[in-house]
């Protein structure tokens, strides 16, 4: 449950800035869903324009293979997109589960999920992500479900928090004394009061995935058969001195799309 | 709080910690097993010859059953051997032990620069609430908190290095490998990483002294102390910003494994040669035994530094010791 005080409604900008986010999030949606329309073609298509500046031909310039940014960046939206719903869905599935598990039935089931929960806390989901993807391979879906498999942690501590709290409550009583099953319990009368702050959790593990898989791809570690923002920032990584554009781009493109998922999960947070 | 009765606490507190360290080599031991291919080259790096890794694996036990092969890592991993690296002909733990002081040197800067400027912001913003300072704070922070850091490093780097080259881009120094370096040279490496690095630490460090000294200033202690004719400044500097310091301190120390993240992504950028860049090194020349114990050894730093934070919060508000 989100206690809603006075003081938090009162934030100036919160519903501006909530907004501004669906607005962007919005956008990056549209550019993904419409990107054949925007930038057709293959974004892989090389010519001999080779690092050339942005210009009307090539709207955001080329990089070295001749291959055009602005169609690369349309095309890319679409696998971050991909990357943060299968991760997030993944990742949110697991973490309620284990936390409702923990939370409703306490004792030695709690205390061991809840250690294993811990390690996964503890350990930097970067490092653990590279390291996965080092040693099983970089495939776009063995990439998002090693994503998935290191964020649903804290999901689970939410929820487990949740239930926790909820258990005691007059209506949940009730319920159990009418004698609903917990798994009914928990999904009926538990989870739905914890809906905002859930929502807020999810849009916040969304950004998290895209995050991470742009880390990898920038480090040369992602899947080399679709394009990404990550790797387009990789390849600027070498081209800085003679090519602005390859890094500025495609890290503005990723920025305004995690900034969208931010300002949503702080209005989501906030809602009464 | 005497200093013994705290010692106990970081001692119990230590002593609570040993699972998770637990957890987590139980974790990597499952990545060595699960991983596609021979385990052998988990623990011993690709590129020996037959006779190499029928000294590896009798070393780690690999022919041996699954339970006793765990027992055996266990065991060797708590006597710090975390494997063998061919592409560096040695243990792994010596070569991570030479690049730690690089990241911790980043990172060390980094939460320096992010501490003193993110008080001051949260300062300025919790002083004057729903000001333009207050709001554009607000909306500077949640840009920073949106951006990469490889992107904000690169951005610096095509600014500072490229179109007024002020910096260097990359490097610990200007010198080349086996010759010392001086301190200046050194610092001069170091700022735009360092500035990289904090950006995101300062952002929300500014946002939570925001909210902490927001909910201090209108306590009645301060009030109190305004009544006996203290300043506002003197009230709020010297009652109400050490208690709104606790919550900026959780955050410093439960978010060290995010701090060592962005120097790793940092390190990349910049060519600081960190434990970072040995990951992504490692990987790309398959050096496994190399990479997950990278990752063992950022696990026990998160472990430790979270360990020394809740005994610092315990040192500052003895309260909490339960």
């Amino acid at each position: 449950m989100t206690i809603v005080t006075p003081a938090r409604l009162e934030r100036p900008g919160a519903r501006a800035a909530a907004r501004a986010g669906l607005v962007l999030l919005g956008a990056v949606c549209l550019v993904a869903a419409g990107a054949d329309l925007i930038a057709p073609g293959d974004p892989f298509t090389t010519s001999d324009q080779v690092l050339r500046p942005p210009s009307w031909a090539h709207l955001l310039g080329s990089d070295d293979f001749g291959r055009d940014l602005f169609t690369a960046i349309v095309h890319g939206t679409r696998i971050s997109l991909l990357v943060a719903l299968a991760a997030t869905a993944m990742a949110m599935s697991l973490g309620v589960v284990v936390g409702a598990t923990a939370g409703y039935a306490g004792g030695w089931v709690d205390d061991l999920l809840m250690r294993v929960t811990e390690v996964f806390q503890v350990v930097p989901r970067f490092f653990l992500v590279v390291t996965a993807v080092a040693l099983f391979g970089s495939g776009l879906g063995l990439v998002i479900l090693i994503v998935a498999l290191t964020s649903w942690s804290s999901t689970a501590r939410l929820v487990r928090a949740q239930v926790m709290s909820g258990v005691t409550l007059d209506h949940v009583l009730a319920a159990r004394a009418a004698g609903a099953r917990p798994l009914r319990i928990v999904w009926r009368h538990i989870l739905p009061m914890a809906l905002p702050p859930l929502v807020a959790h999810a849009a916040f593990q969304a950004s998290g995935a895209i995050l991470a898989e742009a880390g990898v791809s920038f480090l040369g570690l992602g899947d080399p058969s679709v394009m990404t923002w990550g790797a387009l920032m990789h390849e600027a990584q070498h081209f800085l001195r003679v090519a602005w554009w390859l890094a500025v781009f495609p890290g503005l493109a990723l920025t305004v799309t995690v900034l969208g998922l931010h300002l949503v999960a702080d209005g989501a947070a906030d809602a009464p | 709080m005497t200093p013994a009765r705290l010692g106990r606490f970081a001692l119990r507190r230590a002593a609570q910690a040993i699972p998770v360290v637990g957890g987590i080599v139980t974790l990597t031991f499952f990545l060595i097993h699960l991983a596609p291919g021979d385990p052998v080259y988990m623990m011993a790096g690709e590129g020996g010859d037959a006779g190499y890794y029928a000294e590896m694996r009798g070393r780690y036990g690999l022919d041996r059953p699954l339970a006793e092969q765990y027992v055996r890592y266990l065991g060797a991993v708590a006597q710090g051997d975390l494997g063998h690296s061919y592409a560096y002909q040695r243990p792994v733990l010596g070569v991570i032990v030479e690049r730690l002081p690089a990241t911790l040197l980043l990172s060390g800067a980094a939460l320096a620069i992010a501490v003193g400027a993110g008080l001051a912001f949260g300062l300025v913003a919790a002083l004057a609430p729903a000001s333009h300072a207050d709001v554009w704070l607000r909306v500077l922070t949640s840009a920073i908190f949106a951006a990469p850091v490889f992107w904000v490093g690169q951005l610096l780097l095509l600014v500072f290095a490229v179109l007024v080259p002020v910096f260097p881009v990359g490097g610990l120094t200007s010198l080349r490998e086996g010759s010392s370096a001086g301190l200046g040279d050194v610092v001069w490496h170091l700022v735009l990483p360092a500035a990289c690095l904090s950006f995101g630490f300062l952002a929300a460090l500014a946002r939570v002294l925001r909210g902490s000294l927001s909910v201090e200033i209108r306590r009645e202690y301060v009030r109190a102390a305004r009544a006996r004719g203290d300043s506002t400044a003197r009230a709020v500097l010297a009652h109400a910003f050490p208690n709104a310091l606790l919550p900026a301190l959780t955050l410093i120390g439960h978010q060290v494994g995010y701090l060592l993240t962005g120097a790793g992504l940092a390190e990349v950028v910049f060519g600081w040669p960190g434990i970072g860049r040995l990951l992504l090194d490692a990987s790309s020349q398959r050096d496994y035994p190399l990479v997950v114990a990278v990752l063992l050894t950022v696990s026990w730093l998160v472990v430790a530094a979270n360990v020394v934070t809740d005994t610092l919060y315990v040192a500052a508000d003895p309260r909490l010791e339960s």
